[in-house]
């Protein structure tokens, strides 16, 4: 079955929790209670008859106890310490959901608690620290006009995929392969886990998408961890075992978004322009290394927002603490420190007496200027383009932004607007190291008609990861797009186009599928002719050669002249920028403190939008993933617990919390990107908060430092301003 | 009924009929996906929160996670793969309604039935109307607004004529 929208409406796309073969055993974890202890031993309930189950402790992984990622910190199953609530101490499969249970509930883990950190602002344990340093920041603030502080801080916030995580583990094979089947984001990651934890050479070792119910990064570094887990199980009971996490426990042990705190230090000339810039990062990193450090570097990098400042210094801190190891979530540490710098804008202006527009203009990055990290921007940047077209579109600038707007009444309205830039691609040298790979195959359907195939590792989450390589396919071949098909990513069969993350399918992937397409398009003109249909022509040189693979692969090749130096952070960070302005109108009701979102509209050059209709659902779906941010997606926990683990009280937007989307597409092209296009996903989740955070500002006057701004954050801002309202 | 006793039922899904044995209390969700093979009806949440297991039973929608199979004996189920649902379902890939595809049941089924409440009820259809509607139909991927314009597509294909919002 397909993973086309004529399957997917159809209901008969298959998912993980759909393809549990008949017979195959169900697994879980036991797991901690406690946010740090000592696992002292797992005891095992003498009247409980273990026969018919199997167990897995930390002892029996035959390779490495960690999860292969960044730093080898993170535990495939706890062997002594306990870092978090909900960390595996201990595997169990059984036939059936009740010995399942019952095997659970007859083990217990002895644990010594020990005493957590909780608070990150207190944690002295650095996981990862950065700096970016530009001119001379302390001289640029001493010759500051004007200096302004702000203190701000985001929340953590849950990637609610409608599909929970899962995985399938395979046995291994009379050869001693080993399979494991998943909803993922990154087959390679779970592969490389899979031959560290197993200590099993790569060849033995295939990972496979299933058909995956959403990513949003959660579906990043996780995975990894069940796929492990799956195939540990499925050793030992020799049947295929399905860990299908339960909403619960997904929201209870997987990693969310990191929470932080970002304090700006800003200065500027008597004309309001940027003079110096000072900027503190502190993320939450949880219990583990996972996917931190580069969190980090991506908040870092954007820390300073889209704006021109010729000093700048970053500190980039990632702590410790004892929640679950926060990871990716779309954005990838940009949406926390882009709520920041907008916020610290809005701010300047008010103090400034400027508007926020003017003060943005005075200071935005255009071509032709250098980036925090130095990097001059020459080519595909559409921020004035972005910028005058959300003006012309809201008249945003004729609007009186702040507190003067006399307002009376129950329900206060107001506009607000963030301006912003994402990088798109892995930072720095990242795809140098990476060296994408891409095949595309010439060849025949099974009913013998032309048949294209893309062979690469990026997954199809919901993103349109499908519809792009076929357009893109299609476009470089001169074919229809329905004579491209991308087969299902498996290690074994695909090569590694790297993690589908960080906005790098379209630009570093599709770039990769357009070379290998003109490469094809031309070998297949030189040896048929340029005249006549494609497909016809390929078919004609396919039958020149019955035993042979015509097919492409290309390594990707990073836009020449870029310079990253890692050491100093300095350098072309990435290749090319998305560049968006959203403005949001909201409405406050004073008697509840809800703040309903009511037009929203997002100005965005992506370079190009190979499919219109795609890019505009990425746009409406992330700005809502941001909406969501700034004031109604709470993850709050308790002693190392998540308070909302349940999908009643971790709510997300529903179709009466979304505003109508407005979206202009702009497409200012980047020359080395395929069709001109560069990134989309993550930009539109960087917006949304402080974009409906200025407007909360302008409806109630009240200057909010902090996502979520929930109805109980905003009555106790409102009565410290207004103590007269105080019952 | 005993929880434990196997209790006879019949069920009709998207118009075949079904005799089965089985735990009364066991998900009609579970029924459907295991029982029948039918796995077309997903599920998110298992608590009644996401909507993506919504089935109509008798032309109601319910999350099939909260039904138990013995109180759908003797119904008609409708799930994401009837027959009668294709206007729905090309209206959502007309209109890119559906990013990842695991709330797309949910949401085709939820869609047929609000289409038929607005004929019923001779009730206009409005994208505040469709709101509503889906208002219990999770999506993360899309923001809904292509959601809701599939819905109205699919509305003005039933013969159903826009009102004003």
């Amino acid at each position: 079955m397909g993973r086309s929208g004529h399957d997917r409406v159809r209901g008969l796309t298959r998912y993980v929790a759909d393809e549990v073969p008949e017979g195959a055993w169900l697994g879980a974890a036991l797991r901690s209670e406690l946010p740090r202890a000592r696992l002292r031993a797992i005891a095992r309930d003498p009247a409980f008859d273990w026969s018919g189950v199997v167990v897995v402790e930390a002892r029996d992984i035959p390779g490495s106890n960690h999860v292969a990622m960044i730093a080898e910190d993170w535990p495939v199953l706890a062997a002594d310490h306990v870092g978090h609530v909900g960390e595996p101490l201990a595997l169990v499969a059984a036939p059936s959901a009740a010995a399942l249970g019952a095997a659970l509930a007859a083990m217990t883990a002895e644990l010594e608690a020990l005493e957590p950190t909780l608070d990150f602002e207190r944690s002295e344990e650095l996981l990862h620290p950065l700096s970016i340093q530009k001119g001379d920041c302390t001289a640029g603030l001493a010759a500051a006009a004007h200096v302004f502080e702000g203190t701000y801080r985001t929340g953590s916030q849950e990637q609610m995929y409608i599909e929970p995580q899962g995985c399938i583990g395979f046995p291994p094979d009379a050869e001693g392969r080993v399979l494991v089947k998943g909803s993922m984001q990154c087959p390679f990651y779970v592969q490389r886990a899979l031959v560290e934890a197993l200590d099993l050479p790569r060849e033995l070792v295939a990972a496979e998408q299933s058909a995956t119910g959403g990513g949003f990064g959660g579906k990043e570094d996780y995975p990894s961890m069940l796929a492990v887990h799956a195939a540990l199980l499925a050793k030992a009971c020799a049947q295929p075992v399905a860990m299908i996490l339960d909403r619960h426990t997904d929201l209870v042990v997987t990693p969310k978004r990191h929470p932080s705190r970002v304090v700006h230090r800003t200065g500027f000339d008597a004309d309001g322009r940027l003079l110096a810039m000072q900027v503190d990062v502190l993320l939450d990193g949880g219990a583990y290394t996972t996917l931190s450090p580069v969190v980090l570097s991506r908040a870092c990098i954007h820390a300073a927002g889209a704006y021109v400042c010729e000093n700048v210094s970053i500190q980039g801190r990632a702590v410790a603490t004892n929640h679950v190891p926060y990871g990716a979530f779309r954005g990838f540490g940009a949406p926390q420190v882009c709520f920041a710098i907008e916020r610290q804008m809005d701010r300047a202006a008010r103090a400034l007496g400027l508007h926020p527009v003017e003060l943005r203009r005075r200071n935005m990055l255009r071509v032709g200027e250098r980036t925090a990290t130095g990097q001059l921007l020459q080519e595909s940047v559409g921020s004035v383009e972005v910028f005058e077209r959300a003006l012309e579109r809201t008249r945003f600038d004729q609007h009186e932004w702040g507190a003067s707007r006399a307002q009376e009444g129950r329900v206060r309205r107001g506009v607000g607007l963030a301006f912003f830039y994402h990088g798109a691609g892995f930072t720095g040298a990242g795809e140098e190291n990476m060296k994408a790979r891409v095949e595309v195959e010439l060849g025949r359907d099974e009913h013998g008609a032309f048949r294209c195939r893309v062979h690469a590792s990026s997954t199809e989450f919901g993103q349109g990861t499908i519809a792009l390589f076929q357009t893109i396919a299609a476009d470089a071949l001169g074919c229809a797009r329905a004579q491209v098909a991308c087969p299902t990513p498996n290690t074994s069969r695909v090569p590694d186009s790297g993690p589908t993350v960080a906005s790098r399918t379209c630009m570093v992937v599709g770039g990769c599928v357009a070379r290998a397409c003109r490469e094809l398009r031309a070998r297949v003109e030189a040896e048929v002719g340029a005249a006549g249909d494609f497909g016809e022509r390929a078919l004609r040189l396919l039958a020149t050669r019955p035993d042979e693979r015509v097919s492409a692969e290309v390594v990707y090749a990073s836009p020449p002249g870029l310079v990253w130096d890692e050491s100093t952070y300095a350098g072309d960070a990435y290749p090319a920028y998305g560049w968006a302005v959203d403005v949001a109108e909201v409405e406050v009701d004073l008697d509840s403190f809800e703040v309903r979102t009511t037009r929203f509209l997002s100005a965005v050059d992506v370079g190009k939008a190979i499919n219109p209709l795609l890019v505009e659902g990425q746009i409406e779906g992330g700005s809502l993933q941001s909406v969501g941010f700034a004031h109604l997606e709470v993850v709050t926990s308790a002693e190392g617990r998540f308070l909302q683990d349940r999908m009643a009280s971790c709510i997300i937007p529903t179709a009466l919390d979304a505003p109508d989307f407005e979206v202009e597409l702009i497409e200012v092209p980047f020359s080395h990107g395929p069709m001109g296009a560069k990134g989309v996903g993550e930009l539109p989740m960087d917006g949304g908060a402080p974009a409906v955070v200025s407007a909360i500002e302008d409806a109630l006057g009240l200057h909010v430092e902090r996502v979520p701004a929930t109805p109980e954050h905003l009555s106790e801002l409102w009565l410290a301003a207004h103590p007269e309202d105080a019952l | 009924v005993s929880a434990e006793q196997l209790a006879r039922i019949e069920l009709e899904v998207d118009g075949l009929a079904h005799q089965l044995e089985l735990a009364p209390l066991r998900r009609l969700l579970d029924v459907l996906r295991e029982d029948l093979g039918l796995t077309g009806t997903k599920e998110g949440c298992g608590e009644g929160e996401c909507g993506a297991c919504t089935v109509l039973v008798d032309g109601q929608a319910l999350n099939s996670c909260l039904v138990p199979a013995i109180q759908a004996d003797g119904a008609r189920i409708t799930t994401v793969a009837s027959a009668q649902n294709e206007a729905v379902q090309e209206a959502f890939v007309e209109c890119e309604g559906s990013q990842c595809g695991i709330c797309t049941p949910g949401l085709i089924v939820m869609t047929r039935a609000w289409i038929e409440r607005c004929r019923r009820d001779d009730e206009r259809p409005t994208r505040a109307g469709a709101r509503s509607a889906l208002a219990g139909n999770l999506c993360r991927c899309t923001g809904y607004e292509k959601v809701i314009d599939a819905a109205l597509q699919a509305a003005a294909r039933a013969g159903l004529v826009e009102g004003e919002a």
